[in-house]
């Protein structure tokens, strides 16, 4: 479980409700606050506070050399962020979408993935952070609705975390800042300010590469991250009037995955599902399949079911149709448990 | 943003630029024959210093001549040669401190000999052994040294131009005294990180030099077929960098551009470009041949231009150095780089082991459960993986 304790302040939690946004802007406050070393960048970031706010005030309260814009240059962004990293910073970067972060793609992969590898551990890049808001659900048609996760899952050297929560979202990001590795930070923009939760105003960590048990159950395990926990949650729901009883785990960490905690759980249930905003073929969801079927063979009673977006690039007006909802993941929770 | 208004008349046709009638001049103070150029002011180069510089420039041309031999008898995978451009990277490294970082491309063996890389240090790196400050993990020349500040090299090109400003970025903050040294070629520069780096250093106020060895080829690739401008320095004024361009086979143009690109740097913290315009007279590496790209009278032209005969005529001419001296420098360099050679070619291999580590801090167990598996097939099929 991964579900940190409050911290106490003179006996009381003190905690308030923030949504996704909020508790993001929160985190990276406290990561300021308490490191000197931390810096924010990234297009628009400064002033303005981002095109979702999630720095606002940042650059009032900590100056423009510590939170700056950049040119409009993802490529850019990524390599100076690694540069910074190398030197001794401790840099956040914003992508301003997950689905501009290509021309970033071979700072990401050739260089901060590989940078402590190549070089036997004298320079690393492990200070750095890379934030973007990815996933569908706002109208963004191709180019503001991507879920590019499984091609940075697919690099050795890097770290990728997605919140489902507000809560989590905090948590996660401070471990993510000051991990000692390269971390990629999805934030679930569809739900930006939907997600309200009771979030502590201090400081807290979340530990990157553990899964979260959000509910037991016993009749099939359904698996995802980000957005898409609130479809199969809603989804687990129906099932109870089916009679069938879900374990819902949210993976919060893609890479490396609690694998361990997924396996436990399949081999009580027998069954599982997986389900992700980005296409089928090559997704995440693919992964993960073939490694509980190696750990849990002898256990699974169906096959693992994976309820995904299309193999087809983000459509706009076709938007719904598209997305994994919770009546697809219903349907498939049910062939799976009747199968 | 403050642009002036145009105020060509109506009558004539809208008048468009295109920078060609902008020809920058290339910085040079010694003649071939190691005379001063006319009315040329001479950097302030202490004799130890200069020693230091060519002799280093003369180590680096016996260590290319040598490794270029091995790699044809079979006992090196890979090398590239510097040979004909080192006074571009000697003049530059020269003119800069230890503290400040160097950010190269893979062809500037000279930046580490100059901060004291060790004979036995390159040679433990080519060959990939168990003392490779790079565990066995990149190809022959990958060099890199935290202790020298010297980014270990990365074979895509460009990259370290973004990384470059950041770092300078992250020194700027600190209030170092320091800045940041980085190279790269003149085919490099048409790759998007050239024009991310630049601009974001020039717009972020970042204390980097950018050194671009203009040497004619980017593999078989002429200058002609590269860029259709007068070579790369033109780039750095479109971005409000302070330029210069200087003759890269000048040791004292190269160091005294550099020098003062130093300070720019560091008190007005701000970046500097500089064009070095030189010619690699070898091969792009080891598994190129130039002969069927260009000719032997092109080729014979910049031999006669050579960088290192030229300081030393200077040098010879200065009463600091003369052919004695010269001659048996020359035989100890080869009989140092000969035997650290043999040495380091019967090294052990790095350990199995350090396949997984450094991926990340520390190592992920599905990292350890597969390095597991992989030892238990080792163990199964020994002759098979014997090094």
């Amino acid at each position: 479980m991964a579900t940190a304790t409050l911290p106490e302040i003179g006996n009381q939690p003190k905690s308030s409700k923030m949504n996704l946004l909020q508790a993001i802007n929160s985190a990276l406050d406290i990561a300021m606050a308490t490191d000197q070393r931390v810096l924010c960048l990234g297009e628009d970031i400064g002033h303005f506070g981002g095109v979702f706010r999630a720095t606002s005030n940042l650059q009032t309260k900590y100056g423009r050399d510590r939170c700056f814009n950049t040119p409009l240059t993802e490529q850019g962004i990524a390599g100076f962020a690694i540069g910074l990293a190398a030197q001794g910073s401790v840099p956040v970067a914003e992508i301003q979408f997950a689905d501009y972060i290509f021309p970033a793609f071979d700072q990401i992969v050739n260089e901060a993935a590989k940078f402590r590898y190549r070089s036997g551990d004298e320079f690393n890049c492990g200070g750095m952070t890379i934030r973007t808001p990815y996933g569908g659900g706002i109208d963004g048609g191709l180019y503001h609705s991507q879920s590019p996760e499984a091609y940075f899952c697919h690099t050795p050297g890097l770290k990728v975390v997605i919140p489902s929560n507000a809560y989590q979202a905090k948590g996660l990001l401070l471990s993510a800042i000051r991990d000692p590795d390269p971390v990629i930070f999805f934030e679930p923009k569809a739900i930006y300010r939907a997600s309200v939760g009771e979030v502590p105003e201090g400081d807290y960590e979340i530990p990157l590469g553990v899964a979260e048990v959000v509910q037991q159950g016993t009749d099939i395990t359904l698996l995802g991250w980000g957005a898409q926990m609130a479809q199969i949650i809603k989804a687990a729901e129906l099932a109870v009037d089916e009679g069938i009883s879900c374990e819902v785990i949210d993976l919060c960490s893609l890479l490396p995955w609690d694998r361990d905690c997924v396996a436990q759980s399949v081999t009580k249930t027998g069954r599982l599902l997986i389900s992700h905003e980005a296409p089928l073929t090559g997704g995440y969801a693919g992964e993960i399949a073939a490694s509980i079927q190696q750990h849990c063979f002898l256990s699974l009673e169906a096959p693992i079911s994976r309820v995904t977006g299309l193999d087809t690039p983000f459509p706009l007006i076709h938007e719904k149709h598209y997305l994994p909802d919770h009546l697809k993941i219903f349907e498939s929770i049910v062939a799976t448990c009747n199968y | 943003m403050k642009i002036a208004p145009n105020v060509t008349p109506a009558k004539r046709p809208p008048e468009f630029q295109d920078g060609s009638s902008i020809r920058l001049p290339s910085l040079q103070i010694l003649n071939q024959d190691g005379s001063v150029a006319a009315g040329a002011n001479i950097p302030d180069l202490p004799r130890d210093q200069a020693r230091k510089i060519y002799s280093d420039m003369l180590y680096i041309r016996l260590l290319d001549e040598r490794m270029q031999s091995a790699q044809r008898q079979g006992r090196l995978s890979f090398y590239m040669t510097c040979t004909g451009e080192e006074a571009s990277v000697a003049g530059t490294i020269a003119a800069f401190g230890a503290q400040d970082m160097v950010m190269a491309q893979y062809r500037e063996q000279l930046a580490l000999r100059y901060r004291g890389f060790t004979t036995a240090q390159f040679m433990n790196q080519l060959f990939g052994n168990i003392e490779d400050l790079g565990k066995g993990r990149m190809m022959p020349v990958h060099y890199g040294s935290r202790e020298l500040n010297i980014m270990t090299i990365s074979s895509p090109l460009a990259t370290q131009i973004p990384q470059a400003a950041g770092y300078a970025y992250g020194q700027k903050l600190k209030g170092k005294d320091a800045c940041t040294l980085c190279y790269f070629g003149e085919g490099a520069a048409s790759e998007g990180d050239f024009h991310a780096g630049l601009n974001m250093a020039a717009v972020l106020n970042c204390p980097v030099v950018f050194v671009v060895r203009n040497n004619g080829y980017a593999i078989s690739t002429p200058c002609s077929e590269q860029f259709a401008t007068d070579g790369i320095a033109p780039r750095g004024l479109g971005y409000g960098i302070k330029t210069i361009r200087v003759d890269g086979n000048d040791i004292l143009a190269v160091y005294a551009a550099s020098a003062e690109a130093r300070r720019i740097a560091t008190q007005e913290q701000r970046p500097v470009l500089i064009e070095t315009m030189s010619y690699r007279l070898g091969a792009h590496s080891t598994s190129d041949d130039p002969s069927g790209y260009r000719s032997k009278e092109e080729e014979q032209e910049w031999r006669d231009k050579d960088p290192i005969q030229r300081m030393k005529n200077w040098l010879i001419a200065q009463r600091w150095w003369d052919e004695e001296s010269d001659s048996d420098l020359q035989k100890s360099y080869r009989i140092e780089i000969l035997a650290e050679l043999k040495l380091a070619e019967q090294r052990d291999k790095p350990p199995l082991g350090d396949m997984i580590t450094d991926v990340y801090k520390t190592v992920p167990s599905h990292l350890f459960e597969q390095f597991q598996a992989l030892e238990a097939h080792i163990a199964k099929y020994p002759d098979r993986y014997s090094a």
